[in-house]
């Protein structure tokens, strides 16, 4: 236990020190953090839309069994095999929510539950009666350990080296969210708004929902060793509630995950110096910080801007037009 | 001579959820031009026959066609109007947005919104009073509004068959009229349109043909022949005590008519 919760403020440790004797590594963990976002915010824009938040955090759970089946296969941390192991636990997640709640009574929220608490145990028990002498310790998985990613083996491609491996996959995870969303932007759009009408124009439905969540699972794993399981689903609904509170169309909403990702990264960044303590978590606090200001503040919505006091000024600014009778 | 399919053919339709049959063996066909109402009680399968007909829901046995199609490869000739309490309100899109979605049809999933996509979509909300409400987040509207973006929609996707789930529901009187007229006009330019209500006593008013469903379809024609007390006792059951004015109003007892519609 330390003496004091906040250290003397010194913005030349806090702010200058990082850039100016250790400028690599500090770029490397602020480039992580701003990738981990820049992915986790473009998918969970529609994740929130879809209301999914909380299959999201199922999803972050029971990657915990698939991680750990595809190593004890591989006993190895080969990337691939965990991918593939974290994508087949995402699917069968919300295979398995989906089934619990259409083929019985159990609630949606209640089948969630049950899902990714089960989920997640067995991947506990896998790890403690094989992996109890591996590396692939709790904390790690629980909270990230974003500060060492600089430490980890290059990604070497070809001669030239494209820095720690963690950060090349996240960097490719994240341009391949933007690219599944800008090639399927409006079957995402139409799916997630009107499934009814997205059947009626004949737009796979299905394979677009699970697609869906594939890319989250990957997303997620790609992003679990910087921030972990439980603080990545922070990354996924951020994002989309914060900028909410500005805009109200969704492209508006998916171009503001990259300032609100740079935000949260450096933030988070320099109050861990600051308060010396975990990145990932300075990171979802400023995330949480900036939702506060955001809810306060925000023009759409925003509590100031609904409060009666101040009302006068949001509906000089907004009249309503009076909707005309036809004919 | 040449034979043009009609807008609609469904036979022998059997559909059931988890084993519960909701539609059994309907068989109907709907001619060009017609302004059907879908009328019947609570859970008599109204909803489910749209679904149907649109692939939303498989049947467990019979056919459905449409322009003697099936419904995948007749896509662009069908628009549709799902129950208003469908959609997320609050979803992050605009009253434009939301109208464009009825052009994805024509435009295909890769190509890009076209000008004359934007511009059918601006005329279709000029159709329905909302021009001015284009850019909107659709949640700030009241329900009247939100009913005459999803007819927009369904305008701005150009079809010659319409299939409407309970458009009028909660609806204010202004709208109530403005998407009777609408369905007029849609009717004198050759469209098909069938509507499901849930107004047994405004149905007379609004439509030309009736089919009147429960689980079976009980009368499929114009109103005269199926807006009688016998085949609503038959559509209705038990239930048709409460619907006393409304079968006055089938024999013809003009002066119950003067009253307020029984809502059902």
């Amino acid at each position: 236990m330390r003496e004091e919760f906040f250290p003397t403020f010194d913005y030349g440790s806090v702010f200058v020190d990082p850039w100016w004797s250790g400028f690599e590594s500090t770029f490397q963990v602020v480039l992580m953090g701003f990738f981990v976002c820049l992915a986790c915010g473009v998918i969970g824009n529609f994740v929130v839309a879809r209301r999914l938040a909380l299959v999201g955090d199922a999803i972050s759970h029971s990657l915990l069994p698939g991680i750990a089946i595809a190593f004890v296969f591989t006993s190895s941390r080969s990337l691939p095999a965990m991918l593939i192991g974290a994508a087949v636990a995402g699917v069968l997640t919300t295979v398995l929510i989906e089934l619990i709640h259409r083929k019985s009574r159990v609630k949606p929220d209640a089948a969630i539950g049950i899902v990714f608490t089960t989920l997640f145990a067995v991947g506990v028990v896998i790890i403690s009666i094989w992996l109890d002498n591996v590396h692939l310790d709790a904390d790690c998985v629980l909270y990230g350990e974003i500060g060492l990613v600089p430490l980890r083996e290059s990604f070497i491609l070809g001669g030239a080296n494209l820095g720690p491996l963690p950060i090349a996959t996240m960097g490719a995870v994240a341009l391949l969210d933007i690219l599944l969303v800008i090639v399927f932007y409006r079957v995402l759009l139409v799916t997630s708004f009107d499934a009814g009408l997205a059947r009626s124009l004949g737009m796979p439905v299905n394979t677009t929902h699970y697609g869906l969540m594939i890319a989250l699972a990957l997303t997620i794993v790609a992003a679990f060793e910087a921030v972990g399981v439980v603080l990545v689903v922070a990354m996924l609904i951020f994002p989309a509630v914060t900028a909410g509170f500005f805009f109200e169309r969704l492209p508006a909403l998916l171009f503001g995950v990259a300032p609100l990702s740079l935000a949260y990264s450096l933030g988070g960044f320099h109050l861990a110096k600051w308060l010396d303590c975990s990145i990932a978590g300075a990171m979802v606090v400023t995330a949480g910080a900036l939702f506060v200001v955001a809810w306060f503040f925000g023009p759409k919505g925003g509590l100031v801007y609904r409060s009666r006091a101040l009302g006068f000024l949001f509906t000089a600014s907004k009249q309503k037009i009076s909707p005309q009778i036809v004919g | 001579m040449v034979h043009i399919p009609p807008p609609l053919e469904i036979h022998d339709l059997t559909v059931s959820y988890d084993r519960k049959p909701v539609l059994y063996g309907v068989d109907v066909v709907v001619e060009a031009g017609s302004l059907v109402g879908v009328v019947g009680p609570n859970g008599a399968g109204k909803s489910t026959l749209i679904k149907t007909i649109m692939g939303i829901v498989q049947p467990n046995g019979g056919w459905v066609k449409i322009f003697g199609q099936p419904y995948r490869k007749a896509v662009t000739r069908v628009g549709y109007v799902p129950q208003r309490e469908s959609v997320d309100w609050d979803f992050p899109v605009s009253v434009m947005d939301v109208v464009l979605m009825g052009r994805y049809g024509h435009a295909g999933l890769m190509r890009r919104v076209s000008k004359r996509d934007r511009r059918i979509a601006s005329e279709c909300l000029e159709k329905v009073n909302m021009q001015p409400f284009s850019d909107r987040q659709i949640g700030n509207l009241s329900g009247g509004q939100q009913q005459r973006v999803f007819l927009a929609r369904a305008l701005a996707q150009e079809s010659d068959l319409y299939l409407m789930d309970e458009p009028f529901a909660g609806v204010d009187a202004a709208t109530e009229t403005a998407i009777v007229e609408l369905l007029r006009d849609l009717k004198e330019r050759g469209k098909t349109l069938i509507v499901v209500h849930h107004d047994l006593s405004s149905a007379r008013e609004y439509f030309d043909k009736l089919m009147l469903l429960n689980m079976r379809l009980v009368a499929y024609g114009e109103m005269e022949e199926t807006f009688t007390p016998d085949l609503l006792q038959k559509t209705y059951g038990g239930r048709l005590t409460i619907l006393s004015d409304v079968a006055g109003q089938a024999a013809g007892r003009s002066e119950f008519e003067e009253e307020g519609n029984p809502k059902l």
